[in-house]
């Protein structure tokens, strides 16, 4: 195979773009991705202040190294979620690459700043694990980014996972979930803008890039993930990826073109008055947020949220 | 060759040369999947592994999206 752009020897193959790249040509093809996702759903700009959420896997760190690589002001967070030694090697990964590239990191560790960790907060709140990791997540990443005055909160989320959660969604019906389904979460009631701009890439693009680059991330699988219905949604999307490519990407982006404005009506309804939880301070439908409740129920103490001027781009 | 798998980590051996599609098939894995690294090197699915060749199969499915 012959790189699509040089004739030089193919390293990857992406059968979705009938196309073959070389190393070099791959990673501009990685960053022109990034650089049509960010325009196509306006998502930032070059003057905005951005934090990018690290965990120390491969989509992480190569949302960070693309965004540094274009010239954005991008810092790192990284969370520990006490989740026995995965989250420790997790963190190294997250810092050296900091470290590397001389990115500043700020991180939060959940049993340090706030005495529970993911797996007694899932069995005292009686969550999935997932559930209780991406509820604990969510809160602290909002926290940090508005604490920080960030501008913009960014994900590492990929194609993979926005067409597994899709499928979903799409499996059970939920229009609720189906109406915030978006690239973008606009900035609302003291909550961050939320982007995601590997929206264009797979899973195997994101690993391909970092292995090119050299860039060391997590290899192993978070061992509360176990069973998580995604893995078997992406497993499910992968089949049909492999029979008929560019499914995937297909199922997503015509989702958002030609069939998300059906599930407006619901996105109305779930704007609900939000104000600040009782207890943290942070937004909530609810007089004491689902994140401070899952803390107490777990014997810890919920830190209070020092809200700064929350960002002013709501579009 | 001498194929390294991950989740669970472990070392399997395959005799002959073959073409990385061959690899796949004959271990059921799917290359939407995977990421194939020969002797270090990143190659694509129409790549020819030496019967010599130490080969990682990377598998680059994640969960827990939230």
């Amino acid at each position: 195979m012959k790189c699509r752009v040089c004739r030089g020897p193919a390293v990857i193959d992406l059968k979705r773009h009938n196309a073959n790249f070389c190393g070099d040509h791959f990673v501009r093809f990685c960053q022109q991705q990034v650089e049509k996702a960010i325009g196509e759903f306006a998502m930032f700009e070059k003057t905005d202040k951005l934090l990018v959420a690290v965990s120390g896997g491969k989509d992480s760190l190569a949302v960070w190294h693309i965004l540094h690589g274009l010239g954005y002001s991008v810092d790192g967070l990284y969370i520990g979620l006490g989740i026995t030694d995965y989250s420790d090697v997790s963190g190294n990964y997250a810092k050296a690459f900091a470290a590397e590239h001389g990115l500043h990191l700020t991180v939060v560790d959940i049993v340090e700043e706030y005495g529970y960790d993911v797996p007694n907060g899932s069995r005292a709140a009686k969550r999935a694990p997932c559930s209780a990791c991406g509820m604990s997540k969510r809160h602290i990443f909002d926290r940090v980014a508005l604490e920080g005055d960030y501008d913009v909160l960014i994900t590492g989320h990929n194609l993979d996972d926005e067409a597994a959660v899709l499928f979903g969604n799409v499996l059970h019906w939920q229009t609720d979930y189906l109406a915030r389904q978006h690239p973008v979460l606009p900035a609302r009631n003291g909550l961050p803008r939320k982007v995601k701009p590997l929206v264009r890439l797979d899973e195997r693009e994101m690993a391909a890039y970092c292995v090119i680059l050299g860039i060391d991330y997590m290899l192993d699988e978070c061992p509360m993930s176990a069973g998580n219905k995604h893995l078997r949604y992406k497993d499910a999307l992968n089949t049909i990826e492999a029979a008929s490519p560019g499914s995937k990407q297909a199922f997503f982006h015509k989702f958002l073109g030609q069939a998300s404005h059906f599930f407006a009506d619901a996105a109305e309804e779930l704007r609900e008055e939000l104000r600040p939880c009782e207890n943290c301070g942070a937004p909530t439908p609810n007089d004491v947020c689902a994140f401070c409740r899952l803390v107490d129920r777990a014997g810890g103490n919920a830190v209070p949220v020092q809200l700064t001027q929350a960002p002013s781009r709501t579009s | 060759m001498k194929i390294e798998l991950r989740n669970p980590t472990r070392t399997i051996e395959v005799d002959g040369a073959m073409s990385v599609t061959k690899l796949l098939n004959r271990l059921e894995l799917n290359s939407a999947s995977v990421l194939v690294i020969c002797d270090g090197t990143l190659v694509p699915t129409d790549a020819f592994l030496p019967a010599d060749a130490v080969v990682e199969i990377r598998n680059v499915i994640s969960g827990g999206a939230t």
